[in-house]
């Protein structure tokens, strides 16, 4: 067993509140001198908060962290670093057009008579990543010369000599590497760890997980569910734990499923045959049958989103077709999508659905008005029939039609979306993560509201990170798991097997 | 109490409409007018016609409210364009060059006689407007085909256009002495002939983008080009619509301009007056990052614009040292509308909202 002297890091009890939402509920954190720690968790677990709490983004309402055995306070990422942690984030923040030695050197330049010694600068940069990291590359030329794994070495080099660290922190680092891109990486983390380096480490692959980590702690809805030895936890377990669902239980499927899986339609709607985009989602087959609800389950990363762009359009498949009623697609996009009926509840509800500044009623009719064109307007006394119309039947919490939905909560900004997407009367719906970041009731009125559209036949694919809602909503479900469609379940499901289909694991 | 709760909603009415700072910008400038400059405000009424230093403001202000109602749509789109200039340069030495072609011959004569045309008034308009379109057009393919960032791509045309014009004009100015052309710009029907375009086309241009959905895909655009895109509205179409419009508005403008001095000059038409023109659509109060427009905003603005610039030299300024004034101007004007300045005005009769 391990001593409390052998902990570079606690944090112990640390709470921090949104805004309608407590991002973490009292959580414990322990990292070990020379070991390479996983935190893993679904979105919104609290992940990122934490380690915004740990580099001083945010400031915890309470609990304290304890570095080396002293109580610190971190006020702001500078501070932080000042004080032995460092951090290299998802997106590089390095100047990709200044040459590698400048990145890993900037604003410590050696000087010469007050002007920058260039050869010794060169000299150092080179130095420095061969022995930090054990890299050889000509640092005179731009950081976009080399590959997104060097630049993410870059990164790390130049966060470990700007202070002497104890402590680094990778956010999903691997997100944006091939296979042998994250071993050099993992190389690079291996020997760190030799020297002592605590490393925290954040990824959604699994795989990795496994690979690399001594440790992992697992957070779901802002609270710890616990610290784990990777050797002893199997990776089953570890899913399991993530997204809150033990083995035996399992979902009872309610008779309105049942019920609507009597009206499901033999042919499919909408048909992918080995479609796929490199980069994105490796070619799969999926159909979607009238009156039925199909799951995506996978982890975050798996590749559910890429799916629904694909089928949806928004991305272009580069390999194999999508037949819809029997006739091939050639015209992929939205706009060709929404006249045939298709429909997409982006994820991403900020960036990708909502219209901010414009009214509810306006982000109601957008895609109807739409598939209209620009001059076969629709009515303003028609719009605001529409708009009541959803409004009242999704219980959209609004004063009126006329506010914009940046005033409107998350929950029913989502509601909006739904409302703009079932405004078009769609055949095959497609909704990502629909619930996210909504509350409970909301979230069952939602399911609910899928399984009645599908019973009144429409073609429905419903994506989900949360398995027990896959489960309690889909007919069918397919599994994706590191960008790859692996399994398809239908009839009864059993719950067990799919999460090891998602782990990747043996039953 | 709840008189006054009715008064404190009527008032966040008022002052949250688009139309509230441009009007008191322009007031305020009035204002100043009333205060100093004694018969600022006279109107004389000459054979039916009016005239005064207000019916001034209004004509000389029709150029930039023109390009004000063009600029509009395409900063909504979360664009600009720096070409407007040119391109009224280009219609006027298009026009110009119809009427009076001299200067193709390379002569320097003067006509003299006020009904001779080189072609008739129906060709010369048409003519000058599709040129104008055409230019729109370029830019609009540039933005939002080719991806150019819209200063970027509409610089070109900025620099390259008034080339265009001296190559139309044979690099000579050209005089205009058809009389029926020059009714466009000093024309009188009781108030200048001119307003009466930008009345027009002030409605045309709202019927077009209120009474249809264009309007709203400018502003979705605007706001959330990549949730309008996952709604289907396509993008390009709506960018490439809004600098067309936006050319051809500037086509009208150059026609005014040149109407107005009876000379076609492709190095001064329109010299520098995109950015009055994207000033006035400032004022009146579309964000440069797009989303939300009011085209009658926009006009009020450009009249600011003119108001300033008249007022100046009412009270004595000299023409060299009129931008500097000017700026001074626009910088409290901008200063007024900033969200400090603004929340200020919202919380006079209304305590702050309860959250």
């Amino acid at each position: 067993m391990s001593t409390m002297n052998d902990y570079i890091l606690t944090m112990e009890g640390i709470f921090k509140a949104f805004p309608g939402v407590q991002a973490l509920d009292n959580v414990d954190f322990g990292l070990k001198k020379g070991e390479i720690h996983c935190l893993v968790g679904e979105n919104g677990a609290g992940k990122s908060t934490l380690i915004k709490v740990l580099t001083g983004v945010e400031r915890p309402d309470a609990g304290q962290i304890i570095l080396d055995g002293v109580e610190i306070h971190p006020r702001s990422p500078q501070h932080s670093q000042t004080l032995g942690i460092s951090t290299v984030y998802q997106e590089i923040n390095l100047c990709t057009n200044l040459s590698v030695a400048e990145n890993v050197l900037i604003g410590r330049e050696p000087r010469k008579f007050g002007r920058i010694d260039w050869s010794a600068m060169n000299v150092q940069a080179a130095n420095l990543l061969k022995r930090l990291l054990d890299i050889d590359i000509d640092v005179t030329q731009p950081l976009d010369m080399y590959t997104v794994a060097i630049q993410q070495m870059v990164a790390i080099a130049r966060a470990l000599d700007i202070a002497s660290t104890k402590i680094l922190i990778l956010d999903e680092p691997t997100s944006s590497l091939d296979a042998n891109e994250t071993q050099q990486l993992f190389k690079v983390m291996r020997k760190l760890r030799a020297e002592g380096v605590g490393i925290i480490f954040i990824t959604h692959f699994m795989s990795q997980v496994y690979e690399i980590s001594d440790r992992i702690t697992v957070l779901r809805n802002g609270k710890l569910v616990g610290a784990f030895e990777t050797a002893s936890l199997p990776r089953v377990e570890l899913i399991a734990k993530m997204i809150g669902r033990s083995l035996d239980e399992l979902d009872d499927m309610s008779s309105i499923k049942l019920e609507s899986s009597k009206h499901i339609k033999a042919e499919a709607v909408l048909d992918a045959q080995k479609v796929g985009r490199a980069g994105s989602i490796k070619p799969f087959d999926l159909q979607l049958r009238a009156g039925e609800v199909v799951g995506l389950a996978g982890l975050l990363g798996s590749g559910r989103t890429e799916t629904a762009r694909v089928l949806f359009g928004v991305d272009k498949p580069d390999t194999g077709h999508i037949e819809f009623d029997g006739a091939t697609i050639t015209d992929h996009g939205p706009l060709g999508s929404i006249k045939r009926g298709v429909a997409l509840c982006p994820e991403d509800r900020k960036a990708e659905g909502i219209v901010d500044d414009l009214t509810v009623r306006e982000n109601i009719v957008l895609a109807i008005q739409a598939n209209k064109g620009w001059f076969s307007h629709v009515g303003i006394q028609e719009q605001y029939e529409i708009a009541n119309r959803y409004i009242e039947m999704l219980n959209i919490a609004t004063p009126t039609a006329d506010q914009p939905v940046k005033n409107l909560s998350g929950g029913n900004q989502q509601k909006v979306i739904l409302a703009r997407w079932l405004a078009t009367h769609p055949q095959v719906l497609i909704l990502d993560e629909p619930t996210r970041g909504i509350d409970v009731g909301t979230k069952a009125e939602i399911q609910k509201l899928v399984l009645e559209l599908a019973d009144e036949g429409m073609a429905c694919l419903f994506i989900s990170s949360e398995l027990e809602e896959v489960l309690r909503t889909s007919h069918r479900i397919a599994v994706l798991r590191e960008r790859e469609k692996v399994a398809e379940f239908s009839g009864e499901v059993d719950e067990h097997v799919i999460m090891h289909t998602i782990a990747g694991s043996e039953l | 109490m709840k008189q006054l709760a009715d008064r404190t909603l009527r008032w966040r009415s008022i002052t949250e409409s688009r139309l509230f700072f441009p009007t008191v910008a322009f007031l305020l400038v009035l204002l100043f007018d009333f205060l100093f400059i004694p018969g600022f405000f006279t109107i004389e009424n000459r054979d039916g016609n009016l005239y005064g230093s207000l019916i001034d403001i209004l004509r000389n202000g029709s150029t930039v409210s023109l390009l004000a109602i063009g600029m509009t749509l395409v900063i909504a789109t979360g664009g600009v364009d720096l070409s407007v200039g040119a391109v009224m340069a280009i219609a006027a030495s298009v026009a110009g060059i119809l009427m009076n072609p001299s200067a193709l011959r390379n002569e320097v004569f003067f006509v003299t006689d006020p009904t001779y045309t080189f072609q008739p008034l129906w060709v010369v308009i048409g003519a000058a407007l599709l040129v104008a379109l055409i230019c729109g057009l370029w830019n609009g393919v540039l933005v939002a085909y080719m991806k150019i960032q819209p200063m970027v791509a509409t610089l070109v045309l900025m620099t390259a256009g008034r080339g265009i014009a001296q190559l139309i004009t044979n690099g000579l100015r050209v005089q205009i002495t058809y009389r029926p052309f020059a009714y466009i710009g000093q024309g009188w029907f009781i108030l200048p002939f001119s307003l009466y375009i930008v009345a027009f086309v002030l409605l045309v241009t709202w019927l077009l983008t209120r009474k249809t959905a264009i309007g709203m895909f400018i502003e979705s655009v605007g706001i959330n080009f990549r949730s309008s895109y996952f709604s289907g509205i396509q993008e390009s179409k709506v960018k490439l619509m809004a600098y067309t419009f936006c050319g051809f508005c500037a086509g009208i403008a150059g026609l005014v301009a040149c109407s107005n001095v009876k000379t076609s000059d492709a190095n001064n038409t329109g010299l520098f007056i995109e950015l009055d023109a994207i000033l006035a659509v400032v004022i009146g109060g579309t964000s440069m990052s797009g989303g939300r427009f009011s085209l009658l905003a926009s006009v009020i603005g450009a009249l600011v614009m003119q108001a300033v610039t008249q007022s100046m030299y009412a009270i004595g300024v000299q023409s060299y040292a009129l931008p500097a004034v000017k700026s001074v101007v626009v910088i409290i004007v901008i200063l007024l509308f900033s969200e400090q300045v603004r929340g200020l005005f919202l919380g006079i009769g209304a305590k702050k909202k309860e959250v």
